[in-house]
């Protein structure tokens, strides 16, 4: 195995792409239409994720079709991975 | 039954697809219907799904792009190469 890892910023597998934003921030999409912006402090192959200075937006249709959102912002939080959608760097958002 | 054995001859494997298409812009559907066009990183079994400069597609309007995005695999419902 002459497969060296200790390049850094080798994407080599998707998940290596969440590797390399661990003590970033990050905005996550989770089922449900929810998003959540905050740094990264750890995940595992299942997308659990644990986030700090976490802020949740929620994406509600109202009855005029209107599209409204509601944010909740918490200290620290666990995910679990199988609402995890997609995990993208925040400041390349736009 | 001389088919027990698991040889393809001229066919690909799926998976030999998804290899052959790394580093090629790609259409990636999702079971909520969304759509991510965008540059295919790299791809592992559970399907997970790296992608670079991501655009993001909401009823076929474009909603927003990314730099770099995670897909997680199994909200994947297909991969199509451009």
């Amino acid at each position: 195995m002459a497969e060296a890892r200790d390049e850094g910023s080798a994407v080599s597998e998707p998940l290596d792409l969440v590797r390399l934003l661990l003590d970033e921030v990050v905005c996550v999409k989770l089922r449900g239409d929810r998003e959540l912006k905050g740094r990264l402090h750890a995940y595992d192959s299942h997308c659990n994720l644990v986030l700090g200075d976490v802020e949740e937006t929620i994406y509600v249709v109202d009855e005029e079709d209107d599209e409204e959102t509601v944010s909740k912002k918490s200290e620290m939080l666990f995910v679990r991975g199988d609402s995890v959608v997609l995990i993208s760097p925040h400041a390349r958002t736009f | 039954m001389e088919n027990g054995a698991v040889t393809q001859g001229e066919g690909k494997d799926p998976s030999g697809f998804l290899s052959e298409i790394i580093g090629n812009p790609v259409t990636v559907k999702l079971n909520s219907g969304v759509i991510y066009k965008g540059e295919l990183q790299s791809v592992d079994g559970y399907m997970n799904i790296a992608l670079e400069k991501t655009e993001e597609y909401v009823n076929g309007a474009k909603r927003r792009t990314y730099g770099d995005a995670f897909v997680r695999g199994n909200n994947v419902m297909y991969i199509s190469a451009d």
